[in-house]
């Protein structure tokens, strides 16, 4: 091993360890920003040593130097343009198209160190071989499908599941097409070969993602988080770079993790997710009787319930995203605080559409971390709880969720009813995504507002000033 | 088995436990930023887009490693400018009116 490239692992090593020490200074919002930076630099760090690598190889062609400058600088403006003007509610799609470009340029490399091989006729070594092929297989299977996930989110394509007769028949007619290929290609390399592989792993990807619903994408981009992470992962096998193996391990592990604790926060396992496919699109709007007495409530009446109040929990849920009312629950929350009433935020972890969305909505909206609290801290705090103000959130406020034998059963929920009187805010009696009643809107102590998110907060608000002010 | 094989194995193993390590202490309100990051961090292909540069030598050969850089310059630069403007978004306490007009993402 020469000294340079003594000199390039160790700062591959350097860089990577920018990568953990910036993830973990993640554990803490007061710190997350400056782990942000050193992961930053680790970054930097890594594609200067590339630089010096690609320079010092001294093999690049002018046309190489133009390909790789110009790919750069023209995927950076891309990319900093989308960073810089996306909003907060959009924030799973870009995700998502960052997935998809990542596990493309995972796939492209495989790819392309395979025709370098195949073109000179070289030996392909077995480990190459299917390291190749798990990363073109992984990476393709990111690209097509997390371009679908993105466009379910953005609505260009129906959140519903769309299932066809069949599917699973195709689902598995591709498996045993990418397995046989890939089978083969061991024995025998084939540019043909692996092509046939990529197209049946992009078919895959769309044929994977279409039939999971709206309400599962929080699942689904963690998992293909997870997939673009090890595609990278076996880039850096292919390349035989460290750099790609960490970077891409670390990404592997946080994917996984944030995938099974969605899951399990809905109750439903990933396998289940994938292969059944049944969670629906949005909240359905459809006014449906719900079994017992249901008691409506004025503005005026919820508005003397919270500004009397000495402790009052807000419950968000997508409903308030969908309704773009984050700045008017913040307004309230302010203007009972300036009253003396303890607000806070219970935030159950599917509340958004991808892990963790409502805190960095309501983090816009200027609402302090502090007031966020999680599903496990907040729920002891509802017993003392004056008023519960229920906003958009549906199934995971049932309480139908501890016994057994319904759709919810054994669901981590918010103890909303454990509160001393509820309010919800909701357009109508309509069902969350599983599809039953909420036993809540029935329980004496809660009322129901029938407004839209916005709307109703901003009456709130406007109540709370006119009545108290 | 090759000892590179073999090295790399190990590597990519351990950096799986370092991750779950690391992650499982990530508190759920930072869960999406997290996301985001570790987007970020998955740009590193950007290094295996430029290496393909280097041994490219045909057409098909350079218009992989341009759509390669591109698409991971792409995910590096977004992923970290967009996971540093939302954790700007996370206070302690609300901001001062004064410090407040920085922030880009408020809409009235």
């Amino acid at each position: 091993m020469s000294t340079f490239s003594w000199i390039t692992q160790l700062l591959y090593v350097v860089a990577a360890s920018g990568f953990v020490l910036g993830l973990h200074m993640m554990n803490n919002p007061a710190t997350a920003r400056r782990g942000n930076q050193v992961s930053t630099g680790g970054m930097v760090a890594a594609i200067a040593v590339t630089l010096a690598i690609v320079i010092h190889a001294g093999a690049i062609s002018a046309t190489g130097w133009t390909v790789m400058l110009a790919g750069t600088l023209v995927g950076s403006a891309i990319g900093l343009y989308y960073a810089r003007t996306v909003h907060m509610t959009a924030m799973p799609q870009l995700v998502s198209i960052f997935n998809a470009v990542g596990g493309g340029a995972a796939a492209l490399v495989a790819i392309h160190d395979y025709m370098r091989l195949t073109d000179a006729g070289l030996h392909v070594q077995t480990s190459t071989t299917v390291t190749t092929l798990l990363d073109v297989v992984i990476g393709s299977v990111t690209f097509s499908g997390s371009i679908i996930a993105a466009g379910k989110l953005q609505g260009l394509i129906t959140s519903a599941p769309v299932s066809f007769p069949g599917a699973r028949i195709v689902n598995l007619l591709l498996a045993v097409i990418v397995l046989g290929t890939g089978g083969y290609l061991i024995a025998t390399p084939s540019l043909l070969g692996l092509l046939v592989v990529i197209i049946a792993a992009l078919v895959f990807g769309v044929s994977m993602v279409m039939p999971i619903g709206g309400a599962d994408m929080p699942v689904v981009i963690s998992l293909l988080n997870a997939f673009t992470g090890t595609a990278v992962a076996m880039a850096g096998f292919v390349i035989n770079n460290w750099a790609l193996i960490i970077a891409g391990a670390l990404v592997g592990a946080s994917g996984g993790i944030l995938t099974k604790l969605m899951a399990d926060a809905m109750n439903r396992s990933i396998r289940n997710i994938i292969v059944g496919g049944f969670g629906t699109g949005d909240t359905a709007v459809a006014a449906v009787g719900a079994s017992g007495s249901i008691q409506s409530v004025t503005a005026d009446d919820a508005a003397i319930q919270l500004a009397y109040a000495s402790k009052v929990i807000i419950v968000p849920g997508y409903g308030l995203a969908a309704a773009q009312a984050q700045h008017e629950v913040a307004a309230l929350a302010d203007l009972l605080e300036s009253r003396g009433v303890d607000v806070s935020y219970a935030i159950h972890p599917v509340a958004g559409r991808m892990p963790g969305h409502m805190n960095v909505l309501l983090a816009e909206a200027n609402v302090p971390y502090p007031q966020l609290k999680e599903m496990d801290d907040v729920n002891p705090e509802f017993a003392r709880t004056d008023v519960a103000l229920v906003i958009g959130a549906n199934d995971v406020t049932n309480p139908a969720a501890r016994r057994a034998g319904t759709a919810i059963s054994g669901m981590p929920i918010l103890d909303v009813d454990q509160a001393k009187s509820i309010i919800v805010i909701k357009r109508s009696m309509g069902h969350g995504y599983a599809g039953i009643d909420n036993e809540l809107y029935a329980n004496p102590k809660t009322s129901m507002y029938f407004a839209d998110a916005k709307t109703a907060l901003t009456e709130l608000t406007a109540a709370v000033k006119t009545l108290v002010g | 088995m090759s000892t590179a094989l073999l090295t790399d194995l190990t590597i990519f193993i351990l950096s799986l436990w370092v991750g779950f390590e690391v992650i499982s202490k990530v508190p759920a309100t930072l869960h999406t930023p997290l996301m985001s990051a570790a987007n970020s961090i998955h740009g590193i292909v950007l290094a295996g887009a430029m290496l393909i540069a280097v041994t490219a030598n045909n057409a098909v050969g350079y218009v992989i490693a341009f759509v390669a850089a591109a698409f991971a310059a792409m995910n590096v630069v977004g992923g970290y400018v967009v996971t540093g403007r939302m954790l700007k978004m996370f206070k302690k306490r609300p901001a001062a009116p004064a410090a407040d007009s920085s922030t880009n993402g408020r809409s009235a």
